[in-house]
């Protein structure tokens, strides 16, 4: 079993990206990997309440672990009581500590 | 220590560049020794394609003599024994065809990405 | 004493462009104040990171002068950094790739930054617990 980090820093709505990784994170977790998704920059628009689609929901029904930068979010204005159900707040350290971990860490 | 080169932006300044970085960063890290493969996904499958030609730029008396050679660095990497792979959808998506791609060039279904990533030992993506 | 955890970070972004750059130092600050040794090797636009010819400016439309704006520029957060790693008693190794510097024009930089080849990011990723890569898009 891997430890995998993605990094998803670009937003559901100008591309595709977001959905791309979490369907990879899909396919690590369901070969059995530890995966945990942690979103940065505009890659926190994905979890906003009201978010008509984004693919995340796709990697929240996996069991994937769903974080989301803080700085990132309180940037935007995108307070935690808005942040959809089975994503959590977390700071940029939390990246540090699992590239320490030697998990594999993939930035996109 | 192996490594899979994902490359996904493609011609991002390598007119200015006269290649792409990250082929060049490839070949660079291969003459250091290290084990590397790559990954062309999304727009940079198009490095797969054959015929690429960027010739002929010009700005007043001004003329690129050496143009980027995208597929000859691609090619080259194949010569030196560096796989690489590209997302099978990807290709079929923009409309490429096997017959038009570089020799050598083995394509991945998408559904099949997290066992490749599995076989290396960090995941570089450009 | 135990072998520090050592990680190396591969940047590519020219300062003033994009989020990715500020991300990356906050990176750098969390490896950093966490004890850890860290690489850093400079690629393509990142050159220009600690470049010392960057200088503030003020700011008409919010009305504040040049001292008032208190411009953030990259060559400070790298020194402040390296500063960091230095009382701290840790490593902050910053590598400039020699090539992109020449063509960019930025071959002044914050002291204690030096100049390497692709090879010397294979060396640091070589010898690291891990290395992250923030590419440019």
């Amino acid at each position: 079993m891997t430890e995998y980090l993605l990094i998803e820093s670009r937003d559901p709505f100008e591309s595709n990206d977001l959905e791309r990784c979490c369907r990879l994170a899909v396919q690590l977790k369901r070969a059995g990997h530890d995966v945990a998704l942690f979103l940065v920059q505009n890659g926190v628009m994905a979890v906003r309440a009201g978010v008509r689609t984004s693919g995340l929901d796709l990697a929240l029904e996996a069991d994937v672990r769903v974080l989301a930068d803080d700085f990132s979010l309180r940037e935007r204005g995108i307070p935690l009581a808005s942040v959809i159900a089975g994503v959590r707040p977390a700071p940029i350290e939390v990246v540090v500590e699992r590239l320490a971990a030697g998990c594999k860490a993939i930035w996109h | 220590m192996r490594v899979l080169q994902i490359i996904e932006t493609a011609y991002r300044a390598t007119i200015e560049e006269q290649d792409d970085t990250v082929v060049y960063m490839t070949h660079a890290l291969h003459g250091a020794g290290a084990a590397t493969s790559v990954l062309l996904r999304g727009n940079a499958v198009n490095y797969a394609v054959a015929d690429q030609d960027a010739s002929g730029l010009r700005f007043g008396t001004w003329r690129q003599s050496e143009p980027p050679r995208i597929a000859a660095d691609v090619a080259s990497l194949l010569e030196k024994h560096v796989d690489v792979f590209a997302i099978r959808e990807d290709l079929e998506e923009r409309g490429l065809r096997e017959e038009t791609l570089i020799r050598g060039i083995k394509t991945v279904p998408r559904g099949e990405l997290a066992g490749l990533l599995e076989r290396f030992d960090r995941i570089w993506h450009w | 004493m135990a072998d520090r955890t050592t990680l190396t970070f591969l940047l590519m972004d020219a300062p003033f462009e994009n989020a990715r750059t500020t991300t990356a130092f906050r990176l750098l600050q969390a490896a950093v104040s966490r004890g850890h040794d860290v690489n850093v090797f400079a690629y393509e636009g990142a050159v220009a990171l600690p470049f010392i010819r960057q200088r503030g400016h003020a700011n008409p439309v919010h009305g504040r002068d040049a001292a008032q704006e208190d411009h953030p520029l990259p060559r400070n957060w790298v020194a402040e950094l390296l500063r960091l790693a230095g009382e701290q008693g840790t490593k902050l190794d910053w590598v400039n790739c020699g090539l992109c510097v020449d063509e960019r024009g930025v071959d002044e930089s914050v002291e204690g930054t030096r100049r390497g080849s692709p090879a010397e990011f294979w060396k640091m990723a070589a010898s690291s617990h891990n290395a992250l890569v923030i590419a440019t898009k």
